[in-house]
């Protein structure tokens, strides 16, 4: 973090985890040191264990009931509250991005933008997804049918390793805006933007446990989640090895999570919907018409 | 339900309040239309051949009330009718005969003295048939004539229009009141369902004749269209057995109007048999009002025993 | 005769011509199997052999992956969408014409009663066709971007409770959406499929677009696992719908799954109590209960329990159980000695466990695989026939207090395919289609189906549609 000048004596912030919407220490109380590019100290950060994991899961589930059943435009108006306090914030993603991702302070606010942009975005989707998605549906016989898209669930996300407040944002959102919650993992090297946007959600009126953000290796903690019984889906962007991908993904069959495998991803470019209808589930409900 | 663990005792309590009436039919569970015309429409694929159909037709030409009322009937049509009653089938003594003669009141009497000794019934509409439109004393009084001329049954018309507005206490009054003018000749009550619209009007109606005294429950005058239909008859087979398991008496049903085949008339004896039940397999709980039917159900019958199909000039137009 | 005993109705089997022999049927032609032994299909109800039928080994299946290949290359890829609907509308009117020969081949080779082969099955399988042969043309609007790809060959793997049904489900999407495919019938049903396969010819369907491999469990691994297959789809149990799922990882393929499931069906005290029969006996007994959606789990409001007990007990003493080809019958055979050992052994569980077990009477045949329809009662949540798919007619009876008490306990398990509500109270049904997590409501009826209306499940139930425009949208790269 940038040094003062004025002589004071900086008061450093310690990096924890966003569990259940507060901000513990990884349990097992093991940190570790993150880099800026060029190698230089930047902060330590909490390095969750599998049961932070877990811990998070409790919280993700727990709080999905609720979530879920806001309104739409309620959920909606909560992601574009975190964009409100993400600009209130813009200079330390500006320099943590920058400094996460050895970009220009200029290159990195234009990440910020990109990322404040992006929740605006996602924002609007949450009360017209249902339009776009659900259908009725014609039937040949004397029955109202129609389909509506609901939250899957807990979704684990391993966010993306290289992008630490785009690609985090590109993911997370995606899952929140129809109702699910999150359990993410947040990039190894990376992870400050990470935990500073869990601040900006702990004062955006979103609901505890919503999103819980662990910092530390996806590798380390992947598998838990992947074999986690209580997670729904889950979100493979982070995992850069084909194989402990492969790995992930049939951990995952055991209870039939939604898998997104992992791609060659621009998070710049415009995300289109396929990540917010991955964690949707289509519900079709028939009634007779008659007098 | 209500009824099922409820005796006599407590339905007798449900018509002692005009309030208590109108709560225990409202509380009466819902039909869904849908479903209760797909239960019907999935009876109505049962396949009944051979010793079955042999049996069904035998049966539902017995379960016949013979019927003609027009403004043109005369003494002659009716005696003409009155033969056929006896004697179905010219060609073939073992065609049984029919349960009933239906007819207007002033006709009764011809009936009475062509079909005496038969055990063949005369039934009369009474009540202002078909309409229902007059007076109560009117009303009593033509059932009074009918059961004078010698009607052994009094087919009456409920008044929809008081049934429609919720009046249901008046209903069941004039029921009461023609039950005892009727004295003991059956009673018949039509429910008009063709007016009466919803299943859930139906089964409302099925259960506050019943209370009121019906020896059977009719659906139609056959004057209004939709009359008799294969869902309506469910639903009121639904009331009939319903009643029986709360107080173990056994009431009739009729479906009048529209029933024009051998084969909608097995349909209809399906539906009884797997709803109902075997009891009501029995002209004493199950008619057809119908004059046409009666034909056809020869015709099947000749085609059966013969087997090949007969025409329609091998069999009386009366 | 004092009562009305219906008598024999059979449908007539002279209108289908079984051969004694079936080969496989890749790149338009019936051919000899090269790597795999032949095994016989049998009529459950009467356990006659029907035919012997190849068995497609690992060779025999990548012959078929090819030839699905070169014709979505060649032929079906390139061919203009409203072509492609008219060999699918054509299809569509063949089912229709040799619609009572295959009700007669589905009842003789899966035990179903010819009432629902020829009035549910067969009608659907035609509206299936119909359906999406008027998406062929139409695909920009289907949801999947403007310029919609297909995802190539398409491997299927479909089971036995209805048989032709789930072809029509996996193979009309497919085909509207520019895919071939390879499809493996369940091996105790293969029958129909291999009339369809003859259809595809009357059809004139260019070779290869459609090829059916049949054969076991060995067969539907080396299609799922064909390195050159872009699109799996499955329909089937849970546990092998989790290996494939576990099989493709780490591919490209696209994966859709429809699993298992063990349905609550909820009746309130004010459900219209007839037609609530009729959903409890046609949720569970439709199909011998052979229903991945069935209603398995009957959830009844205590205050009405007596009462729709003593209702249920009295409507199932009318269900026929007989002779599938019989048109009266309600109940016809378990599909195989297999499940019929399967269905045994949780209904002894049940009793094990202390529920009571209660059937009407009811004769069974002495030849072939049948079970009563079944009703325990006295249940709970932890008695393992309240929790594991019997897939038989076999009905669990619990009971609940508050409708939050019937969604907790509807909700609690791990499928999640469909439910059922019966209440005349319109707030109280979309209260408990909101909270069921399950992807099919339905409220005042039961197991209905229609092409146009998305199928499948939340959870262990599987992922994806079939269906509608959902349904389409699954054999679309997007």
């Amino acid at each position: 973090m940038p040094t003062k000048d004025s002589g004071r004596l900086e008061v450093r912030k310690t990096y924890k985890l966003y569990v259940g919407g507060a901000f513990p220490r990884s349990e097992s109380g093991r940190s570790y040191v993150v880099n800026n590019a060029k190698g230089k100290f930047l902060a330590n950060a909490s390095q969750a264990s599998r049961k932070d994991a877990r811990d998070a899961v409790v919280a993700a589930r727990k709080a999905f009931g609720g979530w879920s059943a806001k309104t739409a435009y309620n959920r909606g108006q909560i992601l574009y509250r975190i964009a409100e306090v993400m600009e209130g914030r813009h200079e330390q993603f500006s320099a943590e991005v920058a400094a996460s991702e050895g970009l220009s302070i200029a290159k990195a606010r234009g990440v910020v933008d990109a990322s404040i942009d992006r929740w605006v975005w996602y924002a609007g989707w949450a009360d017209k997804i249902a339009q776009v998605v659900g259908s009725s549906n014609p039937v040949a016989g004397p029955y109202f049918d129609f389909s509506l898209p609901e939250a899957t669930g807990v979704v684990a996300v391993l966010a993306p390793q290289e992008s630490s407040l785009l690609g985090l944002t590109s993911v997370i959102a995606p899952a929140i805006v129809s109702g699910n919650t999150v359990v993410a993992v947040s990039s190894f090297e990376r992870p400050l933007p990470a935990v500073t946007l869990g601040e900006v959600m702990a004062t955006s009126d979103l609901p505890g446990g919503v999103v819980n953000i662990l910092t530390g290796s996806a590798t380390e903690i992947g598998p838990w989640l992947a074999s986690h019984l209580d997670v729904n889906a889950i979100d493979l962007a982070g995992i850069d090895d084909l194989d402990e991908a492969r790995e992930l993904e049939a951990a995952a069959a055991e209870n039939l999570k939604r898998v997104r495998r992992p791609a060659d991803e621009d998070w710049a470019e415009s995300p289109g919907l396929s990540r917010l209808t991955q964690y949707l589930e289509l519900k079709t409900v028939w009634h007779p018409i008659g007098v | 339900m209500t009824t099922t663990d409820s005796g006599v005792d407590t339905l007798a309590d449900v018509t002692s309040s005009e309030d208590r009436l109108r709560r225990f039919l409202l509380g009466l569970p819902g039909v869904d239309q849908v479903g209760a015309e797909a239960r019907a429409a999935t009876l109505s694929t049962r396949s009944i051949k051979t010793t079955a159909k042999a049996y069904a037709l035998d049966l539902a030409i017995q379960m016949i009330d013979l019927t003609t009322l027009e403004g043109q009937d005369t003494p002659g049509k009716v005696r003409a009718l009155c033969a056929k009653a006896k004697r179905p089938d010219p060609a073939d003594a073992t065609a049984p005969q029919v349960a009933a003669v239906c007819v207007y009141p002033d006709l009764v009497a011809t009936a009475k003295y062509e079909l005496k000794g038969t055990g063949i019934n005369v039934a009369s509409v009474a009540t202002a048939f078909p309409s229902g439109r007059s007076s109560l004393a009117i009303k009593i009084q033509d059932t009074k004539d009918a059961v004078a001329s010698g009607a052994d049954e009094v087919d009456m018309v409920i008044d929809r229009g008081a049934f429609l507005s919720g009046r249901y206490g008046l209903v069941f009054d004039e029921i009461l009141a023609i039950r005892e003018a009727a004295g003991d000749a059956h009673l018949k009550v039509i429910l008009e369902t063709g007016e009466l619209v919803t299943y859930d009007n139906v089964r409302r109606a099925s259960w506050l004749a019943m209370l009121a005294g019906a020896d059977f429950i009719k659906t139609s005058t056959g004057k209004v269209s939709p009359a008799a239909t294969l869902p309506v008859t469910l639903v009121m087979l639904e009331a009939v057995r319903d009643y029986h398991e709360a107080t173990g008496l056994h009431i009739g049903v009729k479906p009048a109007g529209g029933i024009r085949t051998a084969k909608d008339a097995i349909k209809y004896l399906v539906t009884v048999n797997e709803t109902a039940g075997p009891d009501w397999l029995d002209p004493e709980l199950f008619r057809f009002g119908a004059s046409s039917l009666l034909n056809d159900l020869l015709m099947q019958r000749t085609k059966l025993a013969t087997g090949h199909y007969p025409g329609p000039d091998y069999f009386t137009l009366d | 005769m004092s009562r009305f005993e219906y008598a024999p109705a059979p449908e007539s089997r002279a209108i289908v011509d079984i051969k004694s022999s079936y080969g496989l049927f890749v790149n338009g032609a019936f051919v000899e199997a090269t790597d795999g032994k032949p095994f016989k299909t049998v009529s459950p109800a009467s356990e006659e052999v029907l035919a012997e039928v190849s068995e497609a080994g690992p060779a025999d299946v990548d012959k078929a992956v090819r030839a699905a290949r070169k014709a979505f290359e060649k032929v079906w890829g390139p061919m203009a969408g409203r072509d492609r609907a008219k060999y699918l509308f054509r299809i569509a009117r063949l089912i229709q014409e040799r619609a009572r020969e295959l009700a007669v081949l589905e009842s003789l080779d899966n035990g179903k009663p010819i009432r629902e082969s020829r009035d549910v099955d067969i009608p659907l399988v035609a509206a299936h066709f119909f359906y999406y042969a008027g998406w062929a043309d139409k695909l920009e609007y289907a949801g999947a971007g403007e310029d919609p790809r297909p995802w190539g060959v398409a491997g299927q793997v479909i089971p036995w409770n209805f048989p032709l049904l789930m072809l029509a489900w996996k193979i009309a999407p497919a085909l509207a959406a520019g895919n071939t495919v390879v499809l493996k019938p369940a091996e105790t049903t293969p029958l129909t499929a291999l009339a369809f396969a003859e259809i595809c010819q009357q059809a004139d369907l260019p070779p290869g677009v459609v090829n059916i491999v049949t054969g076991a469990g060995r067969t539907g691994q080396a299609l799922v696992e064909h390195p050159d297959v872009n699109k799996v789809a499955f329909t089937g149990s849970t546990a092998v719908g989790r290996a494939i799922a576990k099989s493709v990882a780490g591919t490209d393929k696209a994966v859709t799954l429809e699993l298992g499931g063990k349905a609550a069906n909820i009746v309130f005290e004010d459900a219209p109590i007839d037609q609530t029969i009729e959903g409890i006996v046609n949720g569970i007994f439709f199909n011998q209960g052979h229903v991945c959606c069935a209603g398995s789990r009957l959830l009844v409001q205590e205050s009405v329990y007596d009462e729709v007990l003593g209702r249920l007990k009295r409507r199932m003493e009318t269900l026929r159980v007989g002779d599938p080809l019989d048109k009266n019958t309600d109940i016809g055979a378990i599909n195989s000695a297999a499940q019929l050992a399967r269905i045994r052994e949780l209904a002894q569980i049940g009793e094990d466990e202390g529920s009571e077990r209660w059937s009407p009477e009811c004769e069974l045949p002495a030849q072939g695989y049948w079970f009563p329809p079944t009703v325990f009662t006295g249940v709970s949540q932890a008695h393992r026939i309240a929790r594991e798919e019997i897939f038989g007619p076999v009905l669990s009876v619990l009971t609940f207090r508050t409708p939050a008490e019937a969604v907790e306990k509807a909700n609690n398990t791990p499928f999640g395919l469909s439910a059922g509500i019966w209440t005349e109270k319109g707030s109280r049904i979309l209260w408990m289609a909101n909270q069921l997590r399950a992807g099919v409501v339905w409220a005042n009826t039961f197991n209905r189906f229609d092409p146009t209306s998305p199928f499948g499940g939340y959870k262990e139930s599987g992922y994806g549609r079939e269906g509608g425009r959902h349904g389409l949208e699954a054999y679309l790269a997007h």
